[in-house]
């Protein structure tokens, strides 16, 4: 059991979590993740890692399916009855020069360690987070203070740069030498991001976050093509060379289970109701 | 022995076999003609006192037969029910000659569950030594190495990555075949005896690798975890799974249950399982149980299925449509699986392993209607922790290289079970694991 030491909302329906998990907490490194697993009937599912202080490890989290409500719901104090990590392997941070870190709705979440990590390996780093609107945005002041530059987009112009984060990335390379690039967020984000950085093939990586289960490279749920090759996200990634990413495989295969999601929400749902609890009505 | 009918056990994950009554025991533990040197022994990889543990059974003294059966093993509930003894002690029994050999499988599992229903004894450890051993992996291996070395009085620390210990026998094995109440309990019984079992630690990376080398023994028994898929057209389609994630999302995360449980599984009314050994056996009958229609694709003949022979009998009463000599050779799909197109396989001269070497039959080809396809054919180790320890030799396949102690190339790390010699079965990994904890035991005591 793994107890919750803080916990909120950051953003509408996105939510962040400290949790206590020594043997994550001292050992993870940007770029890696985690498995929770809610309660005994929970399902595994894996989770960036945002942040790290001492024994605490942060995730962040859009509610979208019943496992990620459930862990909206959690209070300080509660506990998750399993975290495993950190798994994947950490960013590879070198000293590029100058180094981009775009993130995307809940894929920001990621981003503050992977550029405090860049900036302390000698990158010049400039940061650019990107959502549907104002009321999406989150690290914000993070961000800020983790890059040497931030950037901010939203679909609808409520706030920064009226665009998607890949209309401001463009507008930089036009401008100066990036010499690399991370960008995190949904599939269909990163590669249309990617595709911005592909003309002068700048080194870009992207974490991918198809369906897992063990998250050790038992089950092989995870696979994904890079550059024609097979491979698992949860142990040769979960971050890869952009450029050999085949993204609408990933789509695809991360839509298996879309009706049996909707299902586990529905019934979630209604189950919450029934009790009184608080459910988390749209 | 009785089996429950197949009309009843293909809706459900019950145990299949029923076990023996006490008095049915009793009988066939009289069978047993006592042979001063028993061959059944030789037969067995963990070295069971058999002909003793029977000689109690015969005589009612079920209790005695099982502190018998617990010198030498500790999870005999585990290894009555799984164990291949008609190649082991069963198939060196010299009654097997002219009639039946003594059902010892049966026995020493129905010795456990006698023993377990009365409450289980936890077995006498030595005084403390003061040392401490890191076990990588709670499958057969580690815990028969976390066992043995708690009994010689070491401290013993078990690394599990995955949220319950186990290993195979959770995530693996169906529960039709291996109740998982039964591996708990015996799991539980190595608690009691003073190991500790820290889930949800990846050995490498929650234990870096310093942690792990600064105990005074480690043994890796980390398994064949890593899937093999056929890198045939199509395995990116949904509804294609390795066994691995077939079984362990029904066996150990229980989709079979979703949504009550929130692991889910593709409803699939067709399913091709490719592969014939008992791994693919269980994929099979699980898919059965869901509900499903099955077909077994095989590329050699019956008699070549490495599967034990009753477990592809009890595949084919529950219903599972054997196509033999056939291979798959494409899965056909847009976005979901829709079919495996497989060709005809014609047997040629026999190969090293005594088998006939198949080969495809041009324009043979044809179609299986499935809507979900699992590939079963093998694993290998996984790579993850054994590319973190500088200076250990591995194998081409990425097997540990250890020598007959399960000694690896680093000093003090030892290794036995699947990671040492490819995947195999629950017995060898156990037997390969006492011999390392024994190893293990020697050094520390500077013997």
């Amino acid at each position: 059991m793994y107890r919750v030491n803080e916990a909120g909302q950051l953003a509408d329906k996105i939510y962040q979590i400290w949790v206590e998990a020594p043997h994550v907490a001292r050992h993870a490194l940007a770029g890696q993740f985690l498995v929770i697993r809610t309660d005994e009937h929970g399902e595994r599912i894996p989770l960036t890692v945002s942040a790290l202080d001492g024994d605490l490890v942060r995730i962040i989290f859009m509610a979208v399916g019943k496992t990620t409500h459930q862990l909206a719901a959690l209070k300080a104090g509660d506990f998750i009855r399993d975290v495993a990590g950190p798994l994947g392997k950490p960013s590879e941070i070198g000293k590029y020069g100058t180094c981009v870190v775009v993130g995307g709705g809940a894929g920001i979440a990621s981003c503050p360690i992977i550029a405090r990590a860049a900036r302390k390996a000698g990158n010049r780093v400039i940061g650019i987070i990107g959502a549907r609107n104002a009321d999406f945005l989150i690290l914000e002041d993070e961000m800020r203070e983790a890059c040497h530059e931030l950037f901010i987009a939203t679909d609808d112009g409520s706030r920064g740069f009226h665009g998607f984060a890949a209309d401001v990335l463009k507008n930089l390379i036009a401008d100066k030498k990036i010499d690399c690039v991370w960008i995190i967020g949904p599939a269909i984000m990163m590669k249309v991001t990617s595709g911005v950085t592909r003309p002068q093939k700048i080194r870009t990586f992207v974490s991918l976050n198809p369906v897992m289960v063990d998250g050790t490279g038992m089950c092989g749920s995870c696979r994904v093509q890079v550059g024609g090759e097979t491979k698992f996200a949860c142990v040769d990634g979960p971050e890869f060379d952009a450029h050999l990413v085949d993204f609408d495989l990933l789509m695809q295969r991360q839509r298996t289970y879309f009706d049996e999601e909707k299902v586990a929400l529905e019934r979630y749902h209604e189950h919450t109701c029934k009790c009184g609890e608080r459910g988390h009505h749209e | 022995m009785s089996e429950r009918p197949v009309s009843e056990r293909i809706h459900d994950f019950l145990e299949v076999d029923t076990g023996l009554s006490p008095g049915q025991a009793v009988v066939e533990a009289a069978r047993c003609l006592q042979c001063k040197k028993p061959s059944c022994v030789r037969g067995c990889p963990v070295e069971i006192d058999i002909p003793a543990f029977i000689a109690r059974i015969a005589g009612g003294d079920f209790s005695g037969a099982a502190r018998i059966i617990k010198e030498n093993n500790l999870l005999p509930a585990v290894c009555g029910r799984v164990c291949p003894q008609e190649v082991q002690c069963e198939g060196e029994c010299i009654l097997g000659v002219k009639e039946t050999p003594v059902r010892i499988g049966d026995l020493e599992r129905f010795v456990a569950d006698y023993e377990r229903e009365q409450g289980l004894v936890t077995p006498p450890v030595a005084e403390p030594t003061g040392k401490r051993v890191a076990v990588v992996g709670s499958g057969p291996a580690g815990l028969t190495a976390a066992a043995e070395l708690a009994r010689f009085g070491h401290e013993v620390t078990v690394f599990e990555s995955l949220h319950e210990p186990g290993g195979v026998l959770m995530y693996g094995i169906p529960a039709f075949r291996l109740p998982k109440d039964v591996v708990r309990a015996e799991i539980d019984q190595l608690r009691e005896m003073g190991v500790e079992i820290r889930t949800n630690h990846l050995a490498g990376a929650s234990v870096p690798v310093t942690e792990l080398l600064a105990y005074d023994a480690v043994f890796l028994g980390t398994g064949a975890g890593l899937p093999f898929f056929m890198n045939i057209p199509g395995e990116q389609l949904n509804g294609v799974y390795s066994a691995n994630e077939f079984l362990t999302r029904v066996n150990l995360m229980h989709a079979d249950r979703f949504p009550e449980y929130d692991t889910p599984i593709r409803h699939a009314a067709r399913v091709v399982v490719c592969g014939g050994g008992n791994v693919a056996m269980d994929a099979a009958r699980v898919a059965r149980r869901l509900g499903a229609r099955v077909t077994l694709v095989y590329r050699r003949r019956e008699e070549d299925l490495p599967a034990r022979r009753a477990e592809v009998i009890r595949a084919k009463e529950e219903g599972v449509e054997f196509s033999l000599c056939a291979n798959p050779v494409r899965i056909l799909g847009t976005n979901f699986v829709t079919g495996v197109e497989c060709m005809r396989m014609e047997m040629c001269e026999l190969d090293e392993s005594g088998r006939p070497e198949p080969a495809p039959v041009k324009g043979s080809n044809f179609v299986v209607e499935a809507d979900m396809c699992i590939q079963a054919i093998g694993q290998g180790p996984n790579p993850l922790l054994i590319r973190k320890l500088d200076g250990i030799s591995y194998g081409r396949k990425g097997n540990i290289i250890v020598d007959e102690e399960g000694k690896s190339s680093l000093e003090r790390v030892f290794a036995a079970g699947d990671v040492a010699t490819g995947a195999a079965t629950v017995i060898l990994a156990m037997g390969g694991a006492k011999k390392a904890a024994r190893a293990i035991d020697r050094m520390l005591r500077g013997k």
